[in-house]
């Protein structure tokens, strides 16, 4: 029977009948041993906490990509906030999860904040705006983190703030592209992965088409995938089928919320105040052309610039493997420190902080 | 943080430019800023970090749950 609410309809896309016979079908179709990589720390979390990871058979090997915004936020970048803390008449704007990110000497935005920084964590770019308004006598400096999904609210809040002449905003823009990430991530000939379960959410806004070199170019299946256990069952068989088939592809599974085409207006609104830039990725280095920054008139809405910080291409904190387990090359339970000096109340790394880090997820559903 | 979950649209003000959202209970104010195409109260909306990106698309949902029941979605680009 056709549900009949909207809520009805959603809770069918986790209906265990449903779940199991798409289960049994996979087993039944599985040719091989199958290494996929979701990209996004969200379906990472979604995986263990559906159980599907218990439930599936084990030629499948789970790998988690580099697709938790705050665990690839460099070291540089973190060495970064925490000095822009510091700075005299500023408050830092935050989402809670950047708070326990440990910084090159151990020290955190929340350490920071104890030792009488002025630190306020914000569901979103817009509660900033709140803050700045405030606080008329303060510069706000909010952290710009996430990947084409957060990159568009924080610009249609830049814009907001430029019309409403909010000049003590200010943002310190850390956003990250994912196919470019995707691209550094197969040319590296450690990593072997035999398909993708792209990131639906930043799928909504980029559509399908940026992720077609996956296929054409690598030869790797990889499937816009949903967050619901039968999403993720169902984009698992699709790759069954292209495997069978030996003709990878790109499809797009969750077409309930991404067209292909993405959402045009928020990219519109996106490259209005960004442009694309170089970034930093925690463990996977400087990618060309993977990070945006603040373009054109909203230049001066840049923290650095208006602050004189600058982002330096620091080492890896010692003993972290975070960016092993960001490339899919090492589970985040054979790195030496997890569950010993690692642990989510004492992270040594962010993968351990982010509640979509691999290695909190690791710890949280499968020790 | 990079949560983005479907909501029911509750009301809308125009003026402002946003939308009051909820599931199961809780309850958002979300921008409507950068949504693609303008939801009606009642209507799932994709929300992330206190922005509507994108109208669910309700016949789409039921055309793969019917799918799931019947064989495989094949939707290849
Ligand atoms: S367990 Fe801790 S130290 Fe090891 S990779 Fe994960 S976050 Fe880094």
């Amino acid at each position: 029977m056709a549900p009949n609410t909207a809520s009805d309809m959603l809770a069918k896309f986790k209906d265990p009948a449903l779940c199991r016979n798409l289960l049994d079908r996979i087993r039944a179709e599985l040719p091989g041993p199958l290494a996929f990589m979701e990209v996004c720390g969200t379906h990472t979390v979604a995986i263990f906490q559906s159980g599907l990871r218990s439930l599936l058979p084990d030629e499948i090997r789970h790998l988690s990509g580099p697709g938790c915004p705050v665990c690839v936020t460099h070291e540089g970048e973190v060495a970064a906030f925490l000095e822009l803390a510091r700075k005299d008449g500023v408050i830092i704007a935050t989402f809670g999860d950047l708070m326990r990110v440990p910084g090159p000497k151990g020290t955190s935005l929340k350490q920071a904040q104890a030792e009488g920084c002025r630190i306020e964590i914000v569901y979103s770019a817009f509660d900033a705006l709140a803050l700045a308004r405030k606080h008329p006598e303060s510069r706000i400096v909010f952290l710009g983190v996430g990947f084409e999904t957060t990159a568009p609210t924080v610009a249609a809040t830049i814009k907001v703030a430029k019309e409403q002449g909010l000049d003590n905003f200010l943002v310190f823009a850390m956003h990250k592209l994912v196919p470019p990430a995707l691209a550094a991530l197969l040319q590296d000939p450690e990593v072997n992965l035999d398909a993708l379960i792209l990131p639906g959410h930043v799928s909504t806004i980029i559509g399908v088409e940026p992720y077609r070199f996956l296929a054409e170019q690598h030869g790797v299946p990889s499937i816009v995938t949903g967050f619901e256990p039968l999403d993720i069952l169902q984009a698992l068989l699709l790759i069954i089928d292209q495997r069978k088939t030996g003709r990878p592809q790109v499809v797009n599974q969750y077409s309930r919320a991404v067209a292909d085409d993405g959402n045009p207006k928020a990219r519109e609104v996106m490259f209005e105040v960004f442009k694309v830039s170089d970034a930093l990725w925690r463990g996977l280095g400087r990618i060309p052309n993977s990070g945006l920054a603040l373009a054109g008139e909203y230049q001066r809405f840049d923290a650095l610039t208006a602050l004189d910080v600058q982002v330096h291409d620091l080492p890896p904190l010692p003993g972290c493997r975070c960016g092993d387990v960001l490339k899919g090359k090492m589970q985040p339970n054979h790195c030496p420190l997890f569950n010993k000096s690692c642990t989510p109340a004492t992270p040594v790394g962010p993968c351990m902080v982010s509640t979509e880090g691999s290695c909190a997820a690791y710890y949280k559903y499968a020790l | 943080m990079c949560l983005a979950v479907p909501m029911e649209v509750k009301s809308i003000n125009t003026e402002l430019n946003v939308a009051d959202v909820e599931i199961s209970g809780v309850k958002r104010q979300v921008r409507l800023d950068i949504i693609d195409y303008p939801a009606s109260v009642g209507d799932y909306v994709i929300v992330h970090a206190g922005f509507a990106l994108r109208r669910l698309d309700r016949e789409d949902a039921l055309e793969t749950l019917k799918l799931f029941q019947e064989g495989l979605n094949l939707q290849v680009l």
